[in-house]
């Protein structure tokens, strides 16, 4: 019945402006297994681009190669991933992760440490010294991430005694404290409760506009409420990329209207 | 194994399907009483439209459920937004053939008319429209559908035929007044229920194609 409607080709959206990231024929590998297979799409500044997909379909690889992550958990890749046109290889990881923070699924704040030194653990590993520097910017993050109205009468508690959902946005506080330009969220909500899940979401929707994001969910109304693109994997692959409107009401691939309407295997 | 979810969208297009072979059956009915002066027939027509309407309700409540519920998405959203409306669109094609009864049993009070002017030209051509638009959205058939959006025009241009030919009517025999109002509105609800028919193919054609074809939107 919908012959006409699905067409083959898996990247549809155009870039004609900014592109932050780009991926080109990425493959990844955990010793000989293979997790991603020939993954080419480009990420638009300011965008925030949902990968969703089947679990063990590489989504979470994919985010980890963005920012060499992958190869820290032992794996390889091979094929070319450019930031602002850049090899993300030929530079240094560490300065890599600084301009490519992420966000992981479960909240990890430092246990031992407040709320003001979880934010400030990563300026004073980079060299800031200046005290007021300090403290600007982590009222500036907490700020960013939604959090300095529920915490600024106790930093000095321990990032572990707030709830789950302001752990979460403490974590997001501490990636944006040193100044990223991309943000890697893995599930970033799927440990919360409806509220704190409603507040990264909207968290989200606000720091596109000084930041670009990729966001791994399995959640599908999430990626349909926070992306303006999807991609869809599946068994290493890119099934289909295109605008997240697309992707939710009329997608070109069978497959991928399969999976978002539940008819999935 | 079938989804649930798939169980209560089937559900929800056999009974629009039920809700659209009632509604027609009204229609022809209702032309029935006309074209043969039927009045038993006519009252039928108005008596049986509770049953569409109850109809209407039973739909709108199962998709107000399915959108809480469900959250649908691609394909199924399609569906759903194109079903929604072709229930509002059955019922206001009841509604027609009500109006069209009670034109039936007006026109009976008055000596059998020689001519129905239009009228039986269009009858043909609506119901032909009414039938390829409920089976266009049964077999999900795009290409039917857009037959239909191509009969409306002639629909349109008999009302206005038959408008004028009542207007010189009247003038020269003012005691045609009534039955010649009855004639203007059965050609009116006729050329009302055309339009609504292509309103349910261009819901059909969003449907299968996910293409807005309403207001000459692929011409854009």
């Amino acid at each position: 019945m919908f012959e006409t409607l699905y067409k083959s080709s898996p990247v549809s959206v155009s870039h004609e402006t900014d592109i932050k990231l780009e991926a080109k024929n990425v493959d990844a590998f955990f010793g000989k297994t293979q997790a991603l297979r020939n993954i080419s799409f480009s990420i638009q500044k300011n965008h925030v681009v949902a990968i969703i997909g089947p679990s063990g379909c590489g989504k979470s690889t994919f985010l980890r190669c963005l920012n060499r992550m992958h190869e820290v958990a032992g794996g390889t890749m091979t094929g070319t991933i450019l930031l602002d046109g850049e090899d993300i290889h030929e530079n240094d990881p560490v300065h890599l992760r600084r301009r490519v923070g992420m966000v992981f699924q479960k909240p990890n704040p430092f246990p031992t440490m407040s709320i003001f030194d979880n934010v400030a653990a990563g300026l004073r590993l980079n060299g800031m010294a200046h005290k007021n520097h300090i403290a600007e910017t982590v009222e500036r993050s907490l700020q960013q991430a939604a959090l300095w109205n529920e915490v600024k009468d106790s930093l000095s508690k321990s990032g572990m005694s707030i709830s789950g959902g302001q752990q979460q946005r403490l974590c997001i506080a501490r990636a944006l404290a040193v100044n990223p330009e991309v943000i890697l969220m893995d599930e970033p909500a799927s440990a919360l409760d409806p509220i704190s899940t409603a507040k990264i979401e909207e968290l989200i929707y606000e720091l596109k506009k000084d930041y670009t994001i990729v966001i791994v969910t399995h959640n599908m109304q999430q990626a349909a409420r926070v992306s303006d693109e999807t991609a869809f994997f599946y068994l290493g692959e890119i099934i289909e990329f295109d605008n997240t409107k697309k992707i939710f009401t009329a997608p070109s691939i069978k497959q991928t209207e399969d999976y978002v309407t539940g008819r999935f295997g | 194994m079938e989804r649930h979810f798939q169980q209560e969208l089937e559900s929800v297009k056999t009974t629009l399907i039920k809700m659209g072979s009632a509604v027609e059956e009204n229609i022809i009915h209702a032309i029935t009483a006309i074209l043969e002066r039927d009045e038993a027939l006519a009252k039928k027509v108005i008596a049986n439209d509770d049953r569409v309407d109850t109809l209407e309700i039973d739909i709108d409540n199962a998709i107000v459920d399915m959108l809480a519920l469900q959250q649908p998405v691609a394909s199924d959203l399609r569906f759903i937004i194109a079903a929604q409306k072709i229930n509002n669109d059955l019922e206001r094609i009841g509604d027609h053939a009500v109006n069209l009864a009670e034109s039936a049993i007006t026109l009976m009070k008055y000596k059998k008319l020689e001519s129905l002017l239009e009228i039986p030209q269009m009858v043909p051509a609506t119901k032909m429209m009414l039938r390829y638009a409920l089976d266009s959205f049964i077999l999900l058939d795009s290409q039917l559908a857009r037959q239909v959006l191509e009969t409306d025009d002639r629909i349109d241009d008999l009302n206005r035929s038959m408008t004028t030919q009542v207007i010189e009517l009247l003038k020269s025999d003012k005691k045609m007044i009534e039955p010649g109002l009855a004639l203007i509105r059965i050609s009116q609800n006729l050329e009302r229920v055309a339009d609504i028919t292509t309103n349910i193919a261009e819901d059909v054609i969003y449907y299968t194609q996910a293409r807005v074809v309403k207001h000459h939107a692929e011409e854009k």
